[in-house]
């Protein structure tokens, strides 16, 4: 112990007497630091408010009957295929409902499943929106009201009027922002809609909402299942989706082969739903903590050097304390002392630092708005982010003042005494 | 009883060519014992006496020091036999600049920690008493002159009471007054503690003055 506190002591003196080098030393760590933590919150943050985006915006699990528009040519049946070649061209696709078959069963046995949290059976259809003269295609999703408002928290993403409403009111429509806008609708009007089989209907306003992406603000609007049977002409037990929120979202995968082999028919996990959103994020992840590495090793090399520059210049000293009774490990330690000095003050307030420009950050405005729906730039603040920052950085100084330290341990004070 | 016992000490230097600097030496120097060691500049007493002191172990021969067999041992333990038992004061003055007086003599006691911090500035205190180096104990060592951090150097090599000190022209920097100053101090470790002292010097009143003289010429002792 007393050892020690003798070379921090001789350590720190050496620090004080080349205060530019040390401080030199210290904003490089600082920089490093810094960056480090704001490239990583920032990056964090873009991809945990892409993540909340996917995970709110669609089921864990959606299974659905897709169109098949390749099927065997009936001819198939007739000849040996072995035998004859049958060629079909632009072969139409059968009408085919997208209804899923035995829909109640099927969610009636999800349900049942430990790991699955909330199942909602939806209908969902491509409709149009007429504005006097104009028509706007949208998507018309019939739901019940009260599962999906747990499933999405659509009370969240409420802009006017409430949810309640569209209990009560069985004629009642939620329209996304935009199109409400295109529609120029407020709630109280009415909307007149059309299902692509014919038949129109006047619908009435009693809400709008935002998901924060133009693609589902502008065309989604959401009835009761109910009402969005009787547009469609269909019976009370027809719906198209099955929506499913699982307890852990992290076994979607899984789960959708189990369901796909289980009904038969085509599901889709929300990552698989949202890759488009998801692709960059190990992009992102590993240019970021490339940067954000390479950045330290710079500071680290500027350790490095100013450490060699240090033992150069301390030789005499060195020679000194060794011809007086110091070891070699006395050496390194006041060497390593002055890096380890360097690096936990550079990382101090490098962290510092960090979390200002991150908050910084956090407070600039987006600026592509219309796109997504976010106020400022998105910064995470996390502990482990921070633990990260302070750990590599220790580690790079440590590293950088070894071998300047080793170097220092291993001169010969004869050769320097001698003169 | 014996204190320092060189056998057959040869040293060789490779640079610029191969020669032998040191030419199969023998003696002994008995403890309490003041020996001061002459010859002509560039015969080998620098290089002899930095054998003695173990930080230069590339030589053959043996060295008993303290009856501790020195020759062979690692770098490390060296260091520690050095900071226990060894006084040195080199030709050159070297202090460490960034410190004040009283530290440097402080930390070779502070290393050995055998006495508490406040006895170790006590007794530093006194050891540069002894030089007449007291007033500066708080300067910063690269502040004083030449013969000033000559003798800061002489209190530093007391400060552990070593059982032997060794100097490379420790009066070199310093007028006859002062020499004699010094002369007159390790004469009375000698005399008084019983420490070994062995030291070159160019001085023929200084060397007079001590209880033997060894002569070198050529790497080789004639006298
Ligand atoms: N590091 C060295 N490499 C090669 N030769 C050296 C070295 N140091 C000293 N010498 C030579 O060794 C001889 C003895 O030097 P030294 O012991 O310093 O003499 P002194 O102290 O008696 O004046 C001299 O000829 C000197 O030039
Ligand atoms: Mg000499």
């Amino acid at each position: 112990m007393k050892a020690f506190s003798l070379s921090l002591r001789i350590a720190w003196v050496h620090l004080i007497a080349k205060k530019r080098q040390t401080l030199v030393a210290m904003l490089g760590v600082t920089f490093g630091i810094s960056m480090f933590i704001v490239m990583i919150s920032f990056m964090s943050g873009v991809n945990d408010y892409l993540m909340d985006l996917a995970l709110d915006g669609s089921p864990h699990v959606h299974i659905y009957n897709p169109v098949k528009i390749e099927r065997p040519a009936l001819a198939s049946s007739v000849y040996d295929t072995s035998k004859t070649w049958i060629k079909v061209h632009h072969q139409r696709p059968k009408l085919e409902q997208t209804k899923i078959r035995n829909g109640q069963k099927i969610v009636g046995e999800i349900k049942l499943m430990p790991e699955v949290s909330r199942v909602s059976p939806s209908l969902s259809s491509q409709v149009f929106f007429n504005n006097g003269p104009l028509q706007f295609s949208g998507t018309m999703l019939g739901i019940d009201i009260e599962t999906e408002n747990e499933m999405y928290k659509l009370y969240e993403k409420m802009e006017t009027g409430s949810i309640e409403k569209m209990l009560t009111n069985r004629e009642g429509i939620l329209l996304g922002e935009n199109l409400a806008k295109k529609l120029n609708v407020n709630v109280g009007d009415r909307v007149n809609l059309s299902a692509p089989a014919g038949g129109s209907f006047m619908l009435k306003v009693v809400g709008t909402f935002s998901f924060g992406m133009t693609l589902i603000d502008e065309t989604r609007c959401y009835v009761s299942i109910q009402t969005a049977q009787k547009i469609l002409g269909k019976p009370a037990n027809y719906f198209t989706d099955i929506n499913i929120k699982l307890k852990d979202y992290n076994k979607s995968q899984q789960l959708t082969k189990q369901f796909e082999t289980m009904f038969g028919y085509k599901a889709e996990d929300w990552q698989e739903a949202n890759a488009s959103i998801l692709a960059g994020e190990v992009i992102r992840n590993t240019l970021t903590y490339v940067v954000a590495i390479t950045m330290l090793v710079v500071a680290g090399f500027g350790i490095y050097n100013i450490m060699n520059m240090t033992v150069v210049n301390k030789m005499r000293d060195i020679a000194i304390l060794k011809a007086t009774g110091f070891e070699s490990k006395d050496i390194v330690s006041i060497f390593l002392f002055q890096s380890v000095i360097i690096g936990i003050s550079g990382a101090m307030i490098g962290v510092i630092l960090g979390a200002g420009i991150s908050y910084g950050i956090d407070q600039i405005p987006f600026p592509a708005r219309e796109l997504i729906k976010l106020e400022t730039f998105p910064v995470t603040y996390n502990v482990k982010h921070y633990g990260m920052a302070i750990f590599f950085g220790f580690l790079t100084t440590l590293f950088a003042g070894y071998f300047p330290s080793k170097k220092a341990s291993k001169i010969d004070p004869v050769a320097i005494i001698r003169g | 009883m014996i204190s320092i016992s060189a056998k057959n000490i040869t040293k060789y230097f490779h640079e610029p060519t191969t020669f032998k600097v040191l030419k199969d030496l023998n003696f002994e120097v008995n403890k309490g014992e003041f020996v001061s060691l002459v010859g002509k500049s560039g015969c080998g007493k620098s290089t002899l006496l930095y054998i003695l002191s173990t930080m230069d172990t590339d030589y053959e021969g043996s060295l008993i020091l303290n009856g501790e067999n020195v020759t062979g041992k690692g770098q490390d333990e060296l260091s520690r036999f050095r900071n226990n038992h060894l006084g040195f004061v080199f030709q050159f003055h070297f202090l460490l600049p960034e410190f004040s007086v009283l530290e440097n003599v402080m930390l070779p006691a502070m290393k050995l920690s055998k006495y508490s911090n406040n006895e170790i500035e006590h007794r530093a205190i006194e050891k540069l008493r002894l030089v007449g180096m007291d007033e500066y104990a708080l300067k910063s060592a690269g502040k004083l002159s030449g013969g000033q951090q000559q003798r800061v150097a002489i209190a530093r090599a007391l400060i552990n009471d070593p059982a032997v000190i060794m100097g490379d022209e420790p009066t070199g920097n310093l007028d006859k007054q002062n020499s004699m100053i010094v002369l007159d101090i390790l004469k009375k470790l000698a005399v008084e503690n019983h420490q070994t002292i062995i030291t070159v010097t160019h001085d023929h009143d200084f060397a007079k003055q001590t209880d033997r003289t060894i002569e070198m010429e050529d790497g080789k002792i004639i006298n």
